[in-house]
């Protein structure tokens, strides 16, 4: 490959990056409130609640990415099939007619609904570890100081949380970045995939190693990003 | 009427009876040490008396309002109110062995924390207290320093100072120099000897032989969950005649 081309593929994969971006942004944003809530539940003190949210991570956890992403892509498209079969009526059959399970945003909306699903869990675990790893003498400072539970945790805890989470956070981080990539599975136009037609189309290895460089630079980015955000949290030991 | 009355206490854990029948006043004023050898049960009283645990059996009432008591009918005790507790809660000031402050708060915020936030104390009323109470502890100029960065005792003062800052009418004490330098527990002996002056009541749980003989006024000795023996520091130091508080005192004559 000359510089010339190396440009042109350079050209397609930037302006096929903000697809990344986008699902990267999606699933971060998401993933952590939705997180949040499933430690919460996992803490429920309803058992059924813990239970169910024990499943829903050791599912999330224990079986690929790409599976899930598959799984959630096909499911309309299956249930549409399998309805027409049947001859299936009501609100639930009308409302997966009526999903156009060949628009762009039906595609992007069962991408964000697979990350979001599988990167909570993680999440979920990662701050979980973290809210216990704070020592009981915390909790019982607090509540003899008169604070309420919710003051405990929003003071107290929380606080206390975030920092200890950052390092593991920012591992996850990392690997989303370069998970995105997992999206080509369905033919979701982001870089990897672009890269791989770029490949066949010069009959080169070459666009991989420049689609190699985006990832690396995102990831430096996060990197430098987390390193900044660990050393505002380094006021205390 | 004493403001710390605590009668026939009962606490299990599982199938060990740690506290087995322990009863004693605390009058106003008084400074009360809790001794006797490890696992006697001195923290676990203290902390049924903070309801930090839950006491099996018995009955404790704090400055007129009791905490909770036992259904002898039903076998089962009975606590008061949540907002009852939640009075008696703060009345009540605890100062633990590893000291707990708050390590993302600086020394002002661990202070003014509960008196901004529980009693709703303006904000400035609420830092000039715990100016007042940082000069009194030594503590002045040490307003923005983070716990980390304080010694032992520097950061048991502040957890004093803490505790004082919701004005308690009993302050408790579980061991508070357990995790402190030999060299570092005279700092706190004389702030509680301070506090003692100022007649403020203070209950403290100790392996400090110093402490009970020269700040408390009645020492409390315990053993395997009973109360052996308790009197003024000369009855118990200078002429008991229970052995096993004999026993247990020769440890410390040198």
């Amino acid at each position: 490959m000359d510089w010339e081309s190396i440009k042109k593929v350079t050209g397609i994969l930037l302006e096929y990056l903000p697809n990344t971006l986008k699902l990267f942004a999606v699933t971060l944003l998401l993933s952590i409130p939705v997180g949040m809530l499933v430690t919460l539940l996992k803490k429920c003190r309803f058992k059924p609640v813990a239970w169910l949210t024990n499943l829903y991570i050791l599912i999330m956890r224990g079986t690929p990415l790409m599976l899930q992403i598959i799984v959630v892509y096909y499911a309309v498209p299956m249930l549409k099939a399998g309805m027409q079969k049947d001859g299936s009526q009501g609100f639930f059959a009308d409302f997966i007619n009526n999903i156009d399970t060949r628009s762009d945003s039906y595609m992007f909306t069962a991408l964000c609904i697979a990350f979001v699903l599988n990167y909570a869990a993680y999440f979920a675990e990662i701050f979980r570890g973290g809210v216990d790893s704070i020592p009981k003498g915390q909790y019982e400072a607090a509540s003899m100081l008169g604070m309420t539970r919710m003051q405990t945790f929003f003071r107290i805890i929380l606080p206390q949380v975030t920092k200890r989470v950052i390092p593991a956070t920012s591992n996850e981080v990392i690997t989303l970045i370069k998970d995105t990539s997992l999206a080509n599975i369905i033919a979701y136009a982001e870089i990897t995939m672009k890269a791989k037609q770029q490949m066949n189309t010069y009959s080169s290895i070459i666009p991989l190693f420049i689609v190699g460089v985006f990832y690396f630079v995102m990831n430096a980015v996060v990197t430098v990003a987390f390193a900044v955000i660990e050393k505002k949290f380094d006021y205390y030991k | 009427m004493a403001i710390l009355e605590v009668r026939n206490i009962v606490k299990n854990f599982d199938k060990l009876k740690v506290l087995k029948d322990i009863s004693f006043d605390v009058e106003q004023g008084q400074v009360v040490a809790i001794i006797g050898p490890s696992g006697s049960g001195k923290s676990t009283l203290l902390r049924c008396i903070n309801q930090l645990e839950k006491a099996d059996g018995g009955e404790i009432t704090v400055d007129g309002t009791r905490m909770f008591y036992t259904d002898k009918e039903k076998g089962r005790v009975v606590y008061a109110s949540k907002k009852e507790l939640r009075e008696i809660r703060l009345k009540i000031g605890l100062v633990f062995q590893n000291f707990n402050l708050f390590p993302h708060q600086n020394v002002m915020t661990n202070i003014t924390g509960a008196p901004i936030h529980v009693l709703k104390m303006p904000k400035d009323e609420a830092r000039k207290k715990a100016d007042e109470l940082l000069a009194k502890m030594g503590l002045t100029g040490k307003e923005k320093a983070y716990p980390c960065e304080l010694s032992g005792g520097q950061q048991q003062r502040v957890s004093i100072a803490r505790a004082l800052a919701l004005n308690p009418k009993i302050l408790f004490f579980d061991e508070p120099t357990s995790a402190l330098d030999p060299e570092l527990t005279g700092e706190i002996l004389k702030v509680i000897k301070e506090l003692a002056k100022e007649k403020m009541t203070m209950v403290i749980v100790t392996h400090e032989m110093a402490f009970a003989r020269d700040v408390a006024n009645h020492v409390i000795f315990m053993d395997d969950g009973y109360i052996v023996e308790e009197g003024s520091p000369q009855e118990l130091f200078g002429n008991t005649r229970n052995e096993r508080t004999k026993q247990f005192l020769a440890r410390f004559k040198d």
